[in-house]
């Protein structure tokens, strides 16, 4: 059996050069637009994720007359409530403080205050917004609790729109990949097609058919994997474009939450990757098979 | 070599291909079949190469029943055979070397062996300057050496022609033909399907001719 080495397949690739050119242009193009709608659902999604992050605490305010010491145990208290991942306390005049930082600009509000309306304050992050109502019904039964402040509704909203994000996401991207998987599949038939009388030769001369699809799966593979790279490269450049625009220039809120440059790529460039490799050299397989019976 | 033992080919529609027809060809044997468009000469050919199984009877080549030959074993059965075309049939993106040397590389031979050998029958076919060139650069009796080439490389038993000078000039034709006498004459088997007149009649070979599917005649040292 002859040894098949890649640049005997480039050197095929090369002779057939049309062919070869016109798949790895609809190769990058199905998977650039793949590859878009893939940055933007991964960054929604990474959007929500932080949003949610914001507000998985809980504010448990004190009760002004209670002693350091039952301040102290009401904490331990907390603490062992199943779900709480960390319990941080923070004094009213800290409270005063950070909102005098947040809101810098109007702090010439605060100064008219004669006392500090703030209460001491345990803040609970939670492990997982899930555990909230829980939590809440619990701290009803400690003493020296003023009031448990949390934002049930958008909290609540927040786990909606991320699963509905998601949900949305996931069959945008199924639909998607589908789609690049037919078309790519399709310019394979096209190529394998034009040279099906090539096929039938070689046949005709006695050769396997394994002998005649090896090169021609090779081929598949190496113009999937081109296009996977071209389509990535494309994505890449885009993507630190809008990167350096959204941070520089626009809504900071956004920014803080989208995801790095190199984050994108690495997951786009495995996903084009596999899908372009993958249905190069299965869809050659594939397509090969009807030419083969000679 | 060969052996047709009541041998029938129906295709589908009714259309009878050969009637029961029996044919025994010698090793070293060259044999013209003759015949008519549509007198069963392809049909003949397709049965050799088993690109059509027979609807009844039996085919023996080199002792071996190919009625029921696996698919996978098709291929092997080829590489006994050299076939040349009427339309040639070189690969296209392959250079004359290329072409031929590929015959060589699908039985496996070594690269060595395939450097030998190529530029040597090459040589014999007169086309040793033309390794380098790609087949639409050719004209067609420089094509048809090449196919000559490919089917002798593997130096098989037996050569099959079908039509081999259809699409080429008189001249042309008979540079072809002394090629193929000359492998005979070194012991390989020729079977030549071919409506040719002046060269069955010329060569004073063995000729079967076929109508309607029959023998209508086998003759030692026959013409058309």
């Amino acid at each position: 059996m002859k040894y098949y080495s890649v640049s005997e397949t480039l050197k095929s690739l090369f002779r057939n050069r049309m062919m070869s050119f016109a798949s790895i242009t609809s190769v990058a193009a199905s998977l650039l637009i793949l590859g878009i709608i893939m940055s933007v659902i991964l960054n929604i999604n990474s959007f929500s994720e932080g949003i949610k992050h914001q507000f998985d605490s809980i504010d448990v305010y004190i009760q002004e007359d209670l002693t350091q010491n039952e301040i102290l145990t009401l904490g331990d208290s907390i603490q062992n409530i199943n779900g709480v991942h960390s319990v941080i306390f923070e004094t009213k005049d800290q409270a005063l403080e950070n909102l005098k930082i947040d809101f810098e600009d109007y702090s010439y509000l605060l100064e008219g205050l004669e006392y500090n309306p703030f209460p001491n304050t345990y803040i609970i992050n939670l492990e997982d917004v899930i555990y909230a109502d829980s939590i809440v019904n619990q701290l009803k039964n400690l003493e020296g609790i003023e009031e448990v402040k949390y934002y049930k509704d958008l909290i609540n909203r927040i786990i909606d729109l991320t699963s509905y994000v998601r949900n949305i996401g996931l069959v945008l991207t199924l639909f998607l990949a589908a789609i690049a998987t037919f078309i790519i599949n399709n310019t394979i038939k096209l190529t394998i097609n034009a040279r099906r009388r090539e096929i039938s030769i070689m046949k005709y001369v006695g050769a396997t058919s394994w002998y005649i699809r090896w090169p021609f799966i090779l081929e598949g593979t190496i113009l999937g994997f081109i296009g996977a790279l071209i389509s990535t490269g494309i994505i890449y450049l885009i993507y630190s474009y809008s990167f350096q625009l959204f941070t520089t220039q626009f809504y900071v809120v956004i920014a803080a939450y989208m995801l790095n440059v190199k984050t994108i790529v690495n997951e786009i460039l495995t996903l084009n990757i596999i899908i372009g490799t993958g249905i190069g050299a299965l869809g050659s397989m594939v397509s090969i098979r009807k030419y083969l019976n000679v | 070599m060969i052996k047709f033992n009541n041998v029938t080919k129906y295709y589908s529609g009714g259309i009878v291909a050969l009637d029961n027809i029996n044919i025994h060809i010698e090793k070293g044997e060259f044999v013209f079949i003759v015949g008519q468009s549509g007198a069963g000469k392809s049909t003949f050919v397709k049965m050799l190469l088993k690109e059509e199984p027979p609807t009844k009877g039996e085919i023996i080549i080199d002792d071996m029943k190919i009625n029921d030959l696996h698919r996978r074993r098709v291929p092997h059965l080829r590489r006994k055979m050299g076939v040349v075309f009427q339309d040639f049939r070189l690969l296209p993106k392959k250079t004359v070397y290329e072409n031929v040397a590929y015959s060589m590389e699908i039985i496996g031979a070594k690269p060595k062996e395939v450097r030998k050998r190529v530029p040597l029958i090459l040589s014999m076919v007169g086309l040793s300057n033309r390794a380098n060139v790609y087949p639409d650069q050719l004209s067609g009796g420089e094509q048809q050496r090449v196919s000559m080439a490919r089917a002798m490389i593997n130096n098989p038993t037996l050569l099959i022609a079908d039509e081999p000078t259809g699409n080429l000039d008189p001249e042309t034709s008979w540079e072809i033909m002394r090629l193929l006498k000359q492998f005979n004459r070194n012991g390989t088997t020729v079977v030549m399907a071919t409506h040719d007149q002046n060269i069955v009649d010329a060569m004073k070979m063995r000729v079967i001719q076929l109508e309607n599917g029959k023998i209508i005649r086998d003759q030692v040292k026959g013409g058309y």
